[in-house]
C-alpha cells in the first residue's frame, strides 16, 4: 500500500524523480526476460526443473548449476524460471482483482453522490484497519489455504488502497477547470464523463497497476512462504523459499535466488511505474 | 557623501555552461553586462517582463543565483564589501546583515511550518547569536515597526494563519531584522490587493526614508513609479534604458520602455489600442461609439420597437456557502445589466464575491434568491437540460486558461469540441477561422497547449468561447496572469472582438486600470454587495462610495512625467 | 470503528462454509462424532440464531471478553495479553530504527552530489523492495550462520532482537526515505528556502530547520500505516525467528482455523492501528497548523 501511496503522489503531478534512463532500460530488459520465462521457459532453462538427481543434491552454484541444486538434486535456476509463470500469474491476477474492485468502490464513491461516498469511505476505513497481510490472513482462515485463495486474498486486501486513490482522482478531475469549461460549452453529463472525467481519472491506473504487480508478487510469495498459498513442491518462488528455509544453514542458494527474483521483479515494476508516472506528469 | 550601498558593473549570469562535463552545451547568458548603483536613501527599480533576467539579477546580488549559475562582474560591491568570487561563508556575512531580501507572495516565501517569530528572529540568531527569548522580543518590535496588528499574538502564528497583507509585512520585518543598508524587493506586491499593495510600498518607502537603499524589482511600471527615484529597464538580460523615474516615464527613448508604458491601461481611454508596435493607435473612438450606439440607433427608426432587453441581467442575486459551522454570504442582493456591445466591469478585492457572480451568470451555480436572465429570457431558473442547448450563447474566459484545457487534448481538438458543443461543423476550416479571429498561427491547432505561451493560451480560450458565436462573454480575471505587454494585446483583442461581434461582456478584474480601460459601466463590489454602480467615467472621476475612492487612491498609476515620484 | 471491524469479521466468518464445531474438535481431520459436534455447538452457543450470536458477541466484546480459543480452550484475551507486549516492542523498535535510517539517508542524499543521490535512490528502491521473509533468511545466513555474530533465533537477550528489528526496519526505512527525500528536495526548491538563505542561513541549517520539518510531515502520516505494516510483517518475522508474539499466534490460529483467536488478534491490531492513526494525526497537526485550517475551511 505504501508504494501505492507514493505513486499516488506521483500521479498527482508532485512528481517523484524520474528514474534514470539506464534504470528504465534495465527494467524493460528484465521484463523481456520475465516474459520469455513465462511463455517459453524452456528457452532459458538449462535442465529439467522436475528431474530428480539425488546424487547431485545440495550442490552450490557452479557452471553446471548456476543457482546450485536443491535437496533432490533439481536445478534451482531452471526451477526459478519454471516458477515465473505461476508467481507472475498470481501477482497479475491479484492486481487485476484488486484494481477491478478498487475501480468499482472508488467509482461509486467518486461519482455516486454524497451518500455513496460516505458509505464507501467508511467501509474503506474499516478495511484499512486490517493492515497489510492481515486481511489476506483473515480471508484464508475463512476459505482455507491454497494458491487461488491466496490470489483472491491479496487482491481483496489491495482493493481499498486502489479505491481510495481512484476516488481521489475522480474528485480532482470532476472539480477541474476543463470539466467546468465543458459544462459551460453546453456538453451533457454523459459526454463530459466519457470524454473528460473517465479518461483523465483512469489514466493513472496504468501506473498503479504496474506498481501494484510487484507488490502483489511479494505478498503472494509471503503467503506461500507461510504455507498458506502455493504449496511445495510447486516451483513457485515463495514456496521454493519456504522449502529452502529448512536448509538455510547449509544451502543458502535455495532461498537467496528465488528471493532475488522477487526483489528484482518488485524493483522492475517500481522503476517502470515511476517512469510511466513521470511521463504522465510531464504532460500535465 | 558615503559610497553607494550597491555598486555593480558588468554583471553577467549564465546557466548551463559546463565545459568539463560530457554533452556540454553553450552557456545561456540570462543577464548580460548589467550596471547598477543604489545610493543610501534612494530607491532604484528594475523593470522588465518575465524572462528579462530581473529576478536572476536580484538573486545574484546575494550570491543566490543557483548552483548551476556562472556569475561574473567587473565590480560587485554589496554593502561596501567586494563580493566578486566570494565564498559561501563570505556571502553569508552579507545576507541578512548587508542586504535583506523580500520575495513575492509570503505564503510560500515564509516557511509555512515555522512561526513568523522564528522566521524573523532567524537573522538575529544566526548573525548576533541572540537567544530565543531575545530574538522573539526583537521580532515583536519589528512587527510593530511594520504595522502588524497585535504583534504579541501574531508573532507565534505561522504564515498560513495570516492574511496576505500581514504575511507580506512579516516577510519585510524579517528582511529588516538587522537593519541592513540595502533592501532588495523582488515583486513584493504582486498578487496583493491594491490596498495591501499600497501599504507594502509604504513600508519600503519608510525603509528608504530611514536611510536604506532599496532595490525594487517589478514587472509593473505603475507600482515602480510610486516610489522609485531611478528606473532601469531590462530586456532579455540587458539594460536598454536607465534614468530618473520621471524622465523614463515622461520621455521613454527605447521601444521596449515605450511598449511597457503604453501597455499600462490605467489612463488609456476606452477603445484606444494599448499596443502600438503591432498596430497604430486607432482613432477608434468613433468606430466604437458607432458600434455602441447601434442598438440605440435602431430606436431612432420610424417605428421604435420597445427598448431591447439587456443581453445579460442579474436581478436581486444572493448566494451563500456553508463554511464549516458558519455561513459565508458570497453574494447578497446583487443586480446588474450588461447591454449588447457593452462591457460591465466588475471590480473589487479578493473575496468580494466577483467570481461567484461569474459562476451565477454562467449558471454553474444556482442563486439562493434572485434570477439571471439571458437576452430577456429566464436563464438561472431553467433546468440544466433546457439550458444546455442555449449555452453556446454565453461564453467564458478564465484566468487559468491552461487549467481549463483537457490535458490530453491538442488545441485543434479543444476547438473542434467547442464547435460540436455549439452544433457547428467541426471542420478544419472552422478551426482555422477561430484561430484567425484570435490572431494565433493556424499551425497551433496541432500543438498541445503546453507548447504555447501564456498569451496564446488565453487566446485559444477566447477562441473556444467564440466557437458558439455567443452574445455574451463572461471574462473572469482574463489577463491577471499575463505580462503587461501580453495583457495589453489580449485586451486589445477582446476590444476588437466586441466591436466586430457586438458582444456583451461581463469583465471581472481586481485591477482598476484594466477595468477602467475596458468598461462602459462599472460595478464595485465589497463583501458580496455592489457598493457603487454607474458609468465608468463618472465612477472613476467622481466616486461616491468610500470603497471606490480607496480603491482608486491605492491603485498604482503611472506618474507620467509630472516629476512627483514620491509616495504618500 | 472497532464495532464495524468486529461486525464485518463476525459476518464474514459466518457467511462462508466451514463448521466451527469441527475446528473446535481438532479440525476437519478429527472425525468427531455427531453427538460431540452437537455438544460443542450447544456449549459455544453456535446453535442459536445468527442475530443472537451476534448480539452475544457484541455484549462480550463490550465487557472486554474476546471468547475462548477453539484450539487451546483458554480465553483469547489472556492469550493476546501475553503476546501483545513482545510484538509491540518489536514493531515500535523497528519504527524507530526505520525513522533513524530514513532521516540519515534523506539528509545524506539531499546534500550529496549527483552520484551520491543516484546511489541513495538505488539503496532506497532496493530496501523498499525487500520482502521480509527473504531479508530475514539472508540476514540469518550472513550474521548467524556465516559470521556467528548474532543468534538466529530470538531469545531473551537484546542481541536476539537485532535481526528481527532490522528485518522489519530496513524495507520500511526504504519507503520512508524515498518519501522524505522527495519532500526535502521539494522544500529546498521553495521560495522560503531562498528567503532563509537570504537571511544568512547555512545549507545545513536549511536542511535541519526547514526541509526536515516538511519531510517529517508525510512520514509521520505514514507511521500509522507503518505500525500496521510492521505488525503484519511480524507474522513472518516472528515465525522465522521463532519469537513468541501476536504474529505467530495469528498464523497458528489461521492454520487451525481458530476463529475467536483470529478475530481477537485482528481486533487488537485494529485497535492499535486506530490509536496510532489518532496519534499521528495529532502530531501532524502540531507540526502543520494548515491541516486544522483546511478542515475548518
Amino acid at each position: 500500500m505504501s508504494d501505492l501511496e507514493l505513486s499516488n503522489r506521483a500521479v498527482r503531478g508532485r512528481a517523484l524523480p524520474r528514474p534514470p534512463r539506464a534504470g528504465t532500460v534495465a527494467a524493460l530488459a528484465f521484463v523481456a526476460f520475465l516474459a520469455v520465462a513465462t511463455v517459453a521457459p524452456w528457452l532459458l532453462q538449462t535442465a529439467d526443473p522436475l528431474a530428480i538427481a539425488p546424487r547431485e543434491a545440495f550442490e552450490p552454484p557452479s557452471a553446471a548449476h548456476w543457482f546450485g541444486t536443491d535437496e533432490s538434486g533439481r536445478d534451482v535456476y531452471s526451477r526459478v524460471i519454471e516458477g515465473t509463470a505461476t508467481s507472475l500469474l498470481i501477482g497479475v491476477s491479484a492486481t487485476a482483482i484488486g484494481l477491478a474492485l478498487g475501480l468499482l468502490l472508488g467509482g461509486l464513491a467518486g461519482l455516486g453522490g454524497r451518500v455513496l461516498d460516505f458509505v464507501v469511505g467508511r467501509v474503506n476505513e474499516v478495511l484499512f484497519a486490517f493492515p497489510g497481510i492481515l486481511l489476506a490472513l483473515l480471508i484464508i482462515v475463512l476459505w482455507g489455504p491454497g494458491p487461488v485463495t491466496a490470489t483472491i486474498a491479496v487482491g481483496l486486501s489491495t482493493a481499498p488502497g486502489y479505491a481510495r486513490i481512484i476516488r481521489g482522482e475522480l474528485v480532482t478531475v470532476r472539480s477541474s477547470g476543463y470539466v467546468e469549461a465543458a459544462r459551460v460549452l453546453g456538453h451533457g453529463r454523459a459526454r463530459v464523463l466519457a470524454r473528460h472525467i473517465l479518461p483523465n481519472a483512469l489514466a493513472p491506473m496504468v501506473v498503479l497497476a504496474t506498481l501494484g504487480i510487484g507488490q502483489a508478487v511479494v505478498w503472494a510469495s509471503a503467503l506461500s512462504y507461510l504455507g498458506l498459498g502455493a504449496q511445495p513442491p510447486a516451483p513457485e518462488w515463495g514456496a521454493m523459499l519456504s522449502a529452502g528455509r529448512t536448509y538455510i544453514t547449509t544451502a543458502w542458494w535455495l532461498t537467496v535466488f528465488p528471493g532475488l527474483m522477487i526483489v528484482l521483479t518488485t524493483i522492475t515494476t517500481t522503476v517502470l511505474g515511476r517512469a510511466l508516472a513521470a511521463r504522465d506528469g510531464a504532460r500535465r | 557623501m558615503s559610497a553607494p550601498v550597491l555598486e555593480v558593473r558588468g554583471l553577467s549570469v549564465a546557466f548551463g555552461g559546463d565545459g568539463r562535463r560530457r554533452g556540454a552545451r553553450d552557456a545561456v547568458e540570462v543577464v548580460r553586462g548589467v550596471d547598477l548603483t543604489v545610493e543610501a536613501g534612494t530607491c532604484v527599480a528594475i523593470v522588465g517582463e518575465s524572462g528579462s533576467g530581473k529576478s536572476v539579477t536580484a538573486r545574484a546580488l546575494l550570491g543566490l543565483a543557483g548552483s548551476g549559475a556562472l556569475v561574473r562582474a567587473d565590480r560587485l560591491t554589496v554593502a561596501w564589501a567586494d563580493r566578486r568570487d566570494a565564498s559561501e561563508r563570505e556571502w553569508r556575512r552579507t545576507r541578512g546583515v548587508g542586504a535583506g531580501l523580500v520575495l513575492q507572495d509570503a505564503l510560500v516565501s515564509l516557511d509555512p511550518l515555522r512561526t513568523i517569530g522564528r522566521e524573523i528572529g532567524d537573522p538575529l540568531r544566526i548573525h548576533r547569536r541572540m537567544s530565543h527569548a531575545a530574538a522573539r522580543a526583537r521580532a515583536i518590535e519589528l512587527l510593530e515597526l511594520v504595522g502588524m496588528p497585535h504583534p504579541t499574538i501574531t508573532v507565534d502564528r505561522r504564515s498560513g494563519e495570516l492574511s496576505g497583507g500581514m504575511r507580506q509585512r512579516a516577510l519585510i520585518a524579517s528582511a529588516l531584522a538587522l537593519d541592513p543598508p540595502l533592501l532588495i524587493a523582488d515583486e513584493p506586491t504582486t498578487a496583493l490587493d491594491v490596498g495591501v499593495q499600497a501599504r507594502v510600498l509604504g513600508l519600503l518607502d519608510e525603509a528608504r526614508a530611514r536611510g536604506a537603499g532599496v532595490l525594487l524589482i517589478s514587472h509593473d511600471l505603475a507600482v515602480v513609479s510610486r516610489i522609485a527615484d531611478t528606473v532601469i529597464v531590462l530586456d532579455r538580460g540587458a539594460v536598454v534604458e536607465t534614468g530618473p523615474t520621471a524622465e523614463i516615464l515622461g520621455a521613454p527613448r527605447h521601444p521596449v520602455t515605450r511598449a511597457l508604458i503604453e501597455a499600462v491601461p490605467t489612463e488609456v481611454p476606452r477603445g484606444v489600442g494599448l499596443t502600438t508596435r503591432d498596430r497604430p493607435v486607432r482613432s477608434a473612438q468613433p468606430v466604437v461609439e458607432a458600434a455602441r450606439t447601434a442598438s440605440a440607433a435602431s430606436t431612432t427608426g420610424r417605428t421604435p420597437p420597445p427598448p431591447p432587453a439587456p443581453a445579460l441581467e442579474g436581478i436581486g442575486l444572493s448566494k451563500s456557502f456553508r463554511v464549516g459551522a458558519g455561513t459565508t454570504h458570497a453574494v447578497q442582493d446583487v443586480s446588474f445589466r450588461v447591454e449588447r456591445g457593452r462591457t460591465l466591469g466588475l471590480v473589487g478585492e479578493s473575496g468580494s464575491g466577483k467570481t461567484t457572480i461569474a459562476r451565477l451568470a454562467l449558471a454553474l451555480a444556482a442563486p439562493d434568491a434572485g434570477e439571471v436572465r439571458l437576452a430577456g429570457e429566464p436563464w438561472s431558473p431553467l433546468p440544466e437540460r433546457d439550458r444546455r442547448t442555449r449555452r453556446s450563447r454565453i461564453g467564458a474566459v478564465y484566468q487559468d486558461a491552461f487549467g481549463s484545457f483537457d490535458p490530453r487534448w491538442s488545441v485543434g481538438r479543444i476547438l473542434r469540441d467547442a464547435l460540436v458543443a455549439a452544433r457547428r461543423d467541426p471542420s478544419d476550416a472552422a478551426v482555422t477561422a477561430l484561430l484567425d479571429q484570435v490572431h494565433v498561427p493556424t499551425d497551433a491547432a496541432a500543438r498541445h497547449p503546453l507548447a504555447l505561451s501564456g498569451g496564446q493560451r488565453q487566446r485559444i480560450a477566447i477562441a473556444r468561447a467564440l466557437a458558439g458565436s455567443p452574445d455574451v462573454l463572461v471574462c473572469d480575471e482574463p489577463v491577471s496572469a499575463l505580462d503587461a505587454t501580453v495583457q495589453a494585446r489580449v485586451l486589445d483583442l477582446l476590444d476588437e472582438l466586441q466591436r466586430d461581434h457586438g458582444l456583451a461582456m461581463l469583465f471581472i478584474s481586481h485591477d482598476l486600470g484594466v477595468i477602467r480601460h475596458m468598461s462602459d459601466t462599472v460595478a464595485v463590489m465589497r463583501s458580496g454587495r455592489i457598493v457603487e454602480h454607474g458609468d465608468a467615467e463618472r465612477v472613476f472621476t467622481a466616486p461616491e462610495h468610500e470603497v471606490t475612492a480607496a480603491l482608486i487612491r491605492d491603485s498604482p498609476r503611472l506618474a507620467r512625467g509630472d516629476g512627483s515620484a514620491g509616495f504618500r | 470503528m472497532l464495532w464495524a471491524v468486529a461486525t464485518l469479521t463476525f459476518f464474514a466468518v459466518h457467511l462462508v462454509p466451514g463448521d466451527p464445531a469441527q475446528a473446535i474438535l481438532g479440525g476437519p481431520g478429527s472425525q468427531a462424532s455427531q453427538e460431540a459436534l452437537d455438544q460443542v455447538r450447544a456449549d459455544y452457543g453456535l446453535d442459536r440464531p445468527l442475530a443472537v450470536q451476534y448480539l452475544a458477541m457484541l455484549g462480550r466484546l463490550a465487557s472486554g471478553d474476546l471468547g475462548d480459543s477453539y484450539a487451546l480452550k483458554t480465553p483469547v484475551a489472556d492469550l493476546i495479553a501475553g503476546q501483545l507486549l513482545g510484538t509491540l516492542t518489536l514493531a515500535l523498535l523497528a519504527l524507530v530504527v526505520a525513522w533513524v535510517l530514513a532521516i540519515g539517508l534523506a539528509l545524506w542524499s539531499t546534500s550529496a552530489g549527483r552520484i551520491g543521490r543516484a546511489i541513495a535512490a538505488g539503496i532506497e528502491l532496493t530496501a523498499a523492495a525487500l520482502p521480509h521473509f527473504w531479508l530475514a533468511t539472508v540476514l540469518i545466513a550472513v550474521f548467524s550462520t556465516s559470521l556467528g555474530w548474532l543468534p538466529p533465533v530470538a531469545n531473551d537477550q537484546p542481541s536476539g532482537l537485532v535481526l528481527p528489528v532490522l528485518t522489519l526496519a530496513v524495507p520500511l526505512a526504504g519507503f520512508l526515505a524515498q518519501l522524505m527525500r522527495e519532500q526535502m528536495l521539494d522544500a529546498l526548491e521553495q521560495p522560503f528556502t531562498t528567503s532563509a538563505l537570504a537571511r544568512g542561513e547555512t545549507a545545513a541549517g536549511i536542511r535541519l530547520r526547514h526541509a526536515l520539518r516538511h519531510a517529517a510531515l508525510p512520514a509521520v502520516n505514514l507511521s500509522g500505516w507503518a505500525i500496521g505494516y510492521l505488525i503484519s510483517g511480524a507474522v513472518v518475522v516472528e515465525t522465522i525467528f521463532a519469537r513468541p508474539g501476536l504474529g505467530r499466534t495469528l498464523l497458528r490460529a489461521t492454520e487451525l482455523r481458530d476463529v475467536p483467536v483470529v478475530i481477537g488478534v485482528v481486533l487488537v491490531v485494529a485497535l492499535v492501528y486506530v490509536a496510532m492513526t489518532v496519534l499521528t494525526d495529532l502530531v501532524s497537526r502540531a507540526i502543520d497548523p494548515r491541516i486544522a485550517l483546511e478542515e475548518r475551511a
